[in-house]
């Protein structure tokens, strides 16, 4: 039961952490506007660029080549693996997760590779072995110890995935339900609910940040709609 | 600097330099004294309690700036910014990495303002704000000339200047203030323009330039200043009146007025387009500048506003006048509204002089003489602000587009520099953002390196001896550090000189 005390707590951390985040993000204004140019004139041209940014990472394709590379291999594998995921919390399994299923046996392991990659930049490069602190190191051993743990269970030691789901179904009925014994799946749970602990504290917020970044999400329209935050708006009427 | 400035040299193959720690270490450009600080309203010197107050200030701005506190929580320290930057490539000191600038910021950032810091500060790299740190702040944050080119590349949009902008804003705040940017601004304030130049000064000035191009070219091409009910208003910077090779700008400008029979008039009042006050990330200082120029705008009852050749100039009144003056649309208070109601709604509202000279090109409206410049094979630096935060004509990439296009109606050579150096890949002069001072030549020579690099391969594949731009300060600049490249100081030049060159005045035919 400890397991699932652990994982309400770390859901309740991750979504109470990250409401708050973002709450935080809308309400702080952005007064004036700093798009990087040339950058898209209307809405519909900036949720274009935003989309090449999330799906593609358009900008790090111009930065740098290698680490694109990783970067795709690795979340690429991540995204999937995450849709396969969602077979243990879903009654009946939505069908298109289904569909990803065939997909996703292989996508633990283009993750792991891609997290691989991205580690050794961290050794290799000297300007990034320079900005690299502790946790970035943690970060990438955590989530590589989440894949090998996976992928373990999946081809060196089977884990009664039916008991996994009646565990997660049983969570979200509030109706506890025993976890399968299984040191691989325990070790596989703590670190996902560390990953959700450190979730809000984390660089992770990078995947809410991005849409928040002013030089990405702002139309280049400054001469022809006026762009005046609450707090500016205050000195006009005090000159 | 007691050591001799050199030239780092060129790069054979112009891959990545390795990096060199504590290169730059302990560079500080002088620091403003109290009368400067206090014109401005900051404190005269580094306050007691500097500490309290700079964390103070820093959550004021993170509650006030969604980039600062955005850029702070979002980077994944992926490096993809880590070679961008002109500083780094030309000290190869890693601290002018852009991410590692920023982390100067934000690993007091974490130490104050996130829990993982709070418990555990040297596993997320972060550190108390010490007098060290502070000094560093002072010495790395004057080292970036926010240009934006790091933003470019992140794959967050991660724009290092706004960090930049924040930490001289909190530096200000504490009383460790620059000289150079502060003492500009003041003269601004008192003066009306970056030089300090007053208005009979400016007039002589401005006489001397109607003699000299009625010498050139028997025509009266007047230069008007205070003339009420002008058209046109003309803002450009200050330098424009002077330097080299700036005048001759200035020079075009009034020929293409004269040439399209579009009447003028520069404001003695309001005689600066320059803005340093986004350079030390000030919105008051730099609404108060702004103002100023909608008041000379008001007072001469002109129907538009241009502006001349400057980079951050050209960001500020296209990204922001309408934002801090309400000269566009949408403002309420009785001077905007005024201002709207005057000035001619048909046109964009500020033009710039590029935008001005193009417009009458494509109509005819004026005619040029490319060969007039055939002695000249010309390329074109984008000027950093106006590559990256601001757009000329309908278009996205029209700052890049309008410039090139005048050139070629102006020079029958024209060659463009290599991709990775121009457009919104371009490289900074090396000398913007408030770092356009003598006590940072060192500094200022070290990171024009990629953009000489770039002018070596055209002059040495091309002939190109001329590099035109927008913008006073890479003029100046560039005037200054050519000479350690080994080129002719003379070889930079504005866009409106070629045009100045080639214009046809008086009878149409
Ligand atoms: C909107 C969704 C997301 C976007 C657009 C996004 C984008 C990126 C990009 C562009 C990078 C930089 C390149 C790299 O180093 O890989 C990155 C890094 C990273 N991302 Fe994401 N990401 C998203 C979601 C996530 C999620 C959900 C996680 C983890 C559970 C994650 C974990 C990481 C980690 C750990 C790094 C750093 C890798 C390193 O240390 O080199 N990302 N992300
Ligand atoms: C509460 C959440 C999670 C549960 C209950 C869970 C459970 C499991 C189970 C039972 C397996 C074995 C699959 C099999 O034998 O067929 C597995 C595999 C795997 N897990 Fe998780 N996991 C969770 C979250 C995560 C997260 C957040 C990640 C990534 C960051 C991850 C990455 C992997 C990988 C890479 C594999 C191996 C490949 C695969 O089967 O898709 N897991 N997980
Ligand atoms: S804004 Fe320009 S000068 Fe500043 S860190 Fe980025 S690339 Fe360097
Ligand atoms: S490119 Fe952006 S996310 Fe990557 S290290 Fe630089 S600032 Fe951080």
């Amino acid at each position: 039961m400890i397991f699932a005390a652990l994982f309400y707590a770390a859901f309740l951390i991750l979504a109470g952490g990250l409401v708050y985040r973002i709450s935080d993000y809308l309400r702080t204004p952005a007064p004036l506007k700093i798009p990087t140019t040339p950058a898209p004139t209307t809405g519909g041209g900036v949720a274009l660029r935003m989309t090449r940014e999330v799906l593609l990472f358009e900008s790090l394709f111009k930065g740098s080549l290698w680490t694109w590379g990783f970067a795709m291999l690795f979340h690429g594998g991540l995204a999937l693996v995450l849709m396969r995921h969602l077979r243990y919390f879903t009654q009946p399994v939505w069908s298109w997760v289904d569909l990803v299923q065939p997909f996703g046996i292989y996508a633990g392991f283009v993750m792991a590779i891609g997290l691989a990659g991205l580690w050794g930049r961290r050794f290799l490069v000297d300007r990034i072995r320079y900005i690299s602190t502790p946790s970035d190191h943690l970060m990438l051993a955590l989530l590589l110890m989440i894949a090998i743990s996976g992928l373990s269970m999946k081809f060196l030691d089977h884990t009664d995935i039916i008991g996994v789901k009646a565990f997660f179904l049983g969570l979200e009925h509030f109706d506890p339900q025993p976890l399968p014994a299984s040191p691989l799946l325990y070790l596989h749970l703590s670190l996902v609910a560390s990953l959700m602990i450190i979730f809000p504290f984390s660089k992770l917020l990078h995947a809410p940040g991005v849409f928040f970044s002013p030089s990405r999400n702002q139309p280049d329209n400054p001469r022809e709609h006026r762009h005046l935050s609450p707090w500016a708006a205050k000195l006009e009427s005090e000159s | 600097m007691a050591t001799e400035i050199t030239a780092p040299p060129y790069r054979v193959i112009p891959i990545i330099p390795a990096i060199k720690p504590g290169a730059m270490e302990g560079l500080k450009p002088f620091v403003a004294n109290d009368k400067i600080q206090e014109a401005l309203g900051f404190p005269g010197e580094l306050v007691e309690d500097w500490k309290d107050r700079a964390i103070a200030k820093m959550g004021d701005l993170l509650k006030k700036y969604r980039s600062l506190k955005v850029y702070l929580d979002a980077c994944v320290h992926c490096g993809a910014c880590s070679d961008k930057c002109h500083y780094f490539i030309g000290t190869q000191d890693p601290k002018n990495m852009p991410v590692a600038r920023q982390d100067l910021m934000r690993s007091v950032y974490r130490r104050y303002f996130t829990l993982p810091g709070k418990l555990f500060p040297k596993l997320v790299g972060a550190r108390e704000l010490t007098k060290e740190v502070l000094d560093e702040w002072y010495s790395y944050y004057h080292q970036c000339s926010e240009c934006r080119r790091c933003s470019v590349f992140c794959p967050y949009g991660i724009d290092t200047a706004e960090i930049t902008m924040a930490a001289r804003e909190i530096l200000d705040s504490v009383g460790y203030g620059q000289k150079y940017s502060n003492e500009i601004i003041g003269k601004v304030n008192t003066i009306g323009n970056n030089l300090g130049l007053p208005g009979p000064a400016l007039e002589d000035t401005l006489e001397g330039l109607e003699e000299d191009v009625k010498e050139d070219t028997g025509i009266d091409v007047r230069f008007p200043l205070d003339v009420k009910g002008a058209e046109v208003l003309l803002i450009t910077p200050s330098a424009d009146f002077f330097a080299e090779p700036h005048i001759d700008s200035l020079i075009g400008y009034a020929k293409v007025f004269h040439a399209a029979g579009i009447s003028w008039t520069l404001s003695s009042m309001s005689s600066e387009a320059g803005n340093f006050g986004l350079f030390i990330g000030n919105y008051e200082q730099m609404r108060k500048i702004a103002l100023r120029i909608r008041q000379a705008a008001l007072e001469l009852g002109v129907k538009r506003i241009v502006v001349g050749e400057c980079g951050h100039a050209w960001r500020v009144a296209y990204s922001f006048w309408n934002t801090l003056t309400g000269i566009g649309d949408g403002a309420e208070d009785k001077f905007a509204l005024q201002l709207q109601k005057q000035l001619d709604q048909r046109y964009r509202q500020p033009t710039h002089i590029c935008e001005l000279t193009w417009d009458l090109i494509e109509r005819q409206a004026i005619t040029l003489d490319p060969e007039a410049n055939d002695n000249l094979i010309v390329t074109f630096h984008d000027s950093c602000n106006v590559a990256r935060g601001s757009r000329m004509g309908e278009m996205a990439g029209g700052q890049f587009e309008i410039p090139r296009s005048i050139i070629r109606a102006a020079a029958n050579h024209f060659v463009d520099m290599s991709d990775a150096t121009t457009r919104e890949k371009t490289f900074c002069c090396g000398g913007g953002g408030g770092l356009l001072t003598d006590d940072l030549m060192d500094l200022r020579v070290k990171g024009a390196l990629p953009r000489m690099e770039a002018l070596k391969e055209v002059a040495d594949r091309d002939g190109v001896n001329f590099m035109a731009t927008i913008c006073a300060i890479c003029k100046t600049q560039f005037s200054k550090v050519l000479p350690y490249y080994g080129f002719n100081m003379r070889m930079v030049g504005g866009v409106h000189q070629l045009v100045s060159n080639a214009i046809r005045l008086g009878g149409k035919e």
